[in-house]
């Protein structure tokens, strides 16, 4: 199999006032090149820290990560990341905030009018070239979300990161961004490393769905290989027996072999919190 | 035409009436404001009259009112015995040249008093001299010690410690320095300028560097993430993520800073005797002639006046360069 990113035994301390907390133990993990990869994983298990891992804005204690055999040790734009809020600058316009990125990676290699028409060029792909010089706070959640894609996209990464970028929208327009997503995945074969808290998104969208035990201490459970043909249609799909299997595979493991049971508590406390990552799942099950 | 628009309102004659909540607005914005001034009013000159001093009553409004014209009226004969000056050493000039082409004529500048309104202008000049001196070493010293973490342990105590200082404390100290160093044949500033303005940057300076620092120090992680992801470098860092993202703290401190600043100053053209309102005010009060309350009571009333329109004019300023538009400036 084909090791283009390599996670290798990484281990992350925390300094926490009760001495160090360990937050992930172990994680291997080996993606290919234009493989697209879920991470799923109760709140708190340690995602966005892997994540985080990868793109270089925390050092892992131990292990480390490789990609196309280089050491990761430092964030940089060929491993472009998807806010899980979107972290639009609040005062540059959509085409302004893709622009700053694209300023930076290309200024050598790009004319003025190449990054111009690069720059429309990925906000076409989120279909947000009618709204690109509004500003973050003038336009709605979904579009948001799109724009910080086009900038990760614009950034021509290596690995695309993206941490539940749907996380924050509506069902419908999670749905239309999804298949957006498979759209440009298809067309550009980014490798992509995926958070979601929802099961059919990980389904549909993936390629290999990596399953988190909880924390503290997390690592990798299971992984699980999602070879349906592409392109998916999620309608087709919904009657699929296979893709319901993998569907129940996954709310397998979260629901029996990774019960979280001290979470019933904490929802009572801090039903906000709580809340937001478990209706998704619910609605499904 | 008309005939239209005489139709269109006489059918719909409840467009032409305020509804309650219009007026409600107009009450808030309009009526109430002036209700608290008249209020004001009537109780200064209520308690005017019974307070006796040893330069007469206490001004009332309407002596206040008079005293404004006068200086208004002062200003003018003043520029007008100016430009009578200006006139007649022309003459005598050209008559000394016609009489002999060679000769030397001296071209006097002219002498006056200055007046209320000369006053205002040179305490204005001093203070935004000083205020944007202050912002200039602010800003930059703020932006410092809120990215560094060593630069703000080190250069916190000092900021508290020079913070509480009065400004009247640091003025012999100013004036001192500016005299021992500001030594020229020609000076292109006079010292008392520089004395009053020192003092006024000096005390203005802390609420910019507190301000900006917090602002900086508090900009989201998340900006933070986007600016390491593109790698940018330290300037762009500075100028297209920090910059931006602490503005709204940074005008708190200025807004602030330019309100101390015209106190401060007018303490300190009092105490050291350089020109502005302050003096103005001093003046007036060793002058005690019976009309001095009313003059001091003037330039009280401007120097409030004045404070409020810099403030206006920042807040402007605020909403112009604000990326913010939602947000609630006031
Ligand atoms: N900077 C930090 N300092 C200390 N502990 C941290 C830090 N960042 C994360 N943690 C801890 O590490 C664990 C994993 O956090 P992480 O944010 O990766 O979870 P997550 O799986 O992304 O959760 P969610 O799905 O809610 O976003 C949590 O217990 C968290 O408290
Ligand atoms: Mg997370």
């Amino acid at each position: 199999m084909n090791k283009y990113l390599q996670l290798s035994e990484v281990c992350i301390d925390f300094p926490t006032p009760k001495g160090p907390f360990r937050a992930l133990d172990k994680v291997s993990l080996n993606i290919a090149q234009g493989e697209f990869v879920s991470l799923i994983g109760h709140s708190g298990c340690g995602k966005s820290t892997v994540l985080n891992i990868v793109a270089g804005l925390h050092q892992a204690t131990s292990g480390g990560v490789l990609l196309e055999d280089r050491e990761v040790n430092a964030p940089g734009p060929e491993r472009a990341v998807v806010f899980q809020n979107h972290s639009l600058l609040p005062w540059l316009s959509a085409y302004q905030n893709v622009e700053l990125a694209v300023k930076q990676v290309f200024r050598r290699t790009k004319s003025k009018a190449e990054m111009r028409d690069w720059i429309i060029h990925n906000l076409e792909l989120v279909h947000m070239t009618h709204a690109m010089d509004k500003r973050p706070d003038e336009i709605s959640g979904g579009m948001k979300q799109r724009v910080g894609i086009a900038r990760a996209l614009a950034m021509e990464p290596k690995v695309l990161l993206m941490d539940e970028p749907f996380g924050a929208l509506d069902a419908l327009t999670r749905a239309h961004l999804q298949d957006s997503l498979m759209e440009i995945h298809a067309d550009l074969g980014n490798t992509v490393i995926m958070i979601t808290h929802d099961v059919d998104e990980a389904v549909l969208l993936s390629d290999r769905i990596v399953m988190m035990t909880n924390g503290p201490a997390a690592t990798i459970g299971e992984i699980l290989q999602i070879d349906l043909a592409r392109p998916r249609k999620r309608v087709e799909l919904a009657g699929d027996a296979r893709y319901n299997h993998f569907r129940k595979e996954v709310l397998a493991f979260l629901y029996e072999r990774q019960r979280k049971v001290e979470d019933i508590g904490a929802q009572k406390r801090a039903p906000q919190a709580a809340s937001s990552t478990r209706v998704p799942l619910a609605k499904q099950a | 035409m008309k005939s239209i628009t005489l139709l269109s309102i006489s059918q719909n004659p409840g467009r032409l009436l305020p509804t309650a909540d219009q007026l409600m607005r107009l009450g808030r914005g309009l009526i109430l404001p002036l209700v608290g001034i008249f209020l004001f009013l009537f109780l200064w000159a209520n308690a005017a009259k019974m307070i006796d001093t040893s330069l007469g009553q206490f001004p009332g409004p309407g002596q206040v009112w008079e005293q404004a014209a006068n200086l208004a009226a002062e200003h003018q004969q003043e520029r007008q015995r100016e430009q009578d000056f200006i006139a007649r050493q022309d003459v005598r000039n050209a008559q000394i040249l016609t009489a002999n082409p060679q000769a030397h004529v001296e071209i006097r500048p002219y002498t006056g008093k200055p007046t209320f309104l000369d006053q205002v202008g040179t305490s204005l000049f001093t203070v935004l001299s000083g205020f944007i001196l202050a912002s200039l070493i602010a800003i930059p010293l703020g932006i410092l010690i809120g990215l560094n973490e060593s630069a703000y342990a080190a250069v916190n105590p000092l900021i508290q410690l020079f913070k509480p200082v009065s400004p009247l404390a640091w003025l012999p100290l100013v004036t001192m320095v500016v005299s021992a160093v500001y030594v020229s044949q020609d000076p292109a500033f006079s010292k008392s300028f520089l004395i009053s303005m020192f003092t006024v940057l000096l005390c203005c300076l802390w609420p910019t560097v507190i301000n900006t620092a917090v602002g900086v120090a508090n900009v989201s992680k998340d900006l933070l993430n986007v600016s390491q992801v593109l790698r940018l470098g330290a300037l762009p860092h500075v100028f297209k993520i920090i910059v931006p993202a602490s503005l709204p703290l940074m005008f708190t401190g200025l807004r602030l800073s330019l309100g101390i600043a015209w106190m401060v100053l007018i303490a300190a053209e009092m105490l050291a005797q350089s020109p502005g309102l302050g003096k103005f005010v001093w003046d007036e009060f060793q002058n005690g002639s019976s009309n001095s309350l009313g003059r001091i009571m003037v330039a009280v009333l401007a120097i409030g006046f004045i404070g409020f329109l810099l403030d206006r004019a920042m807040l402007l300023l605020q909403q112009k360069v604000s990326w913010d538009k939602n947000a609630i400036l006031r």
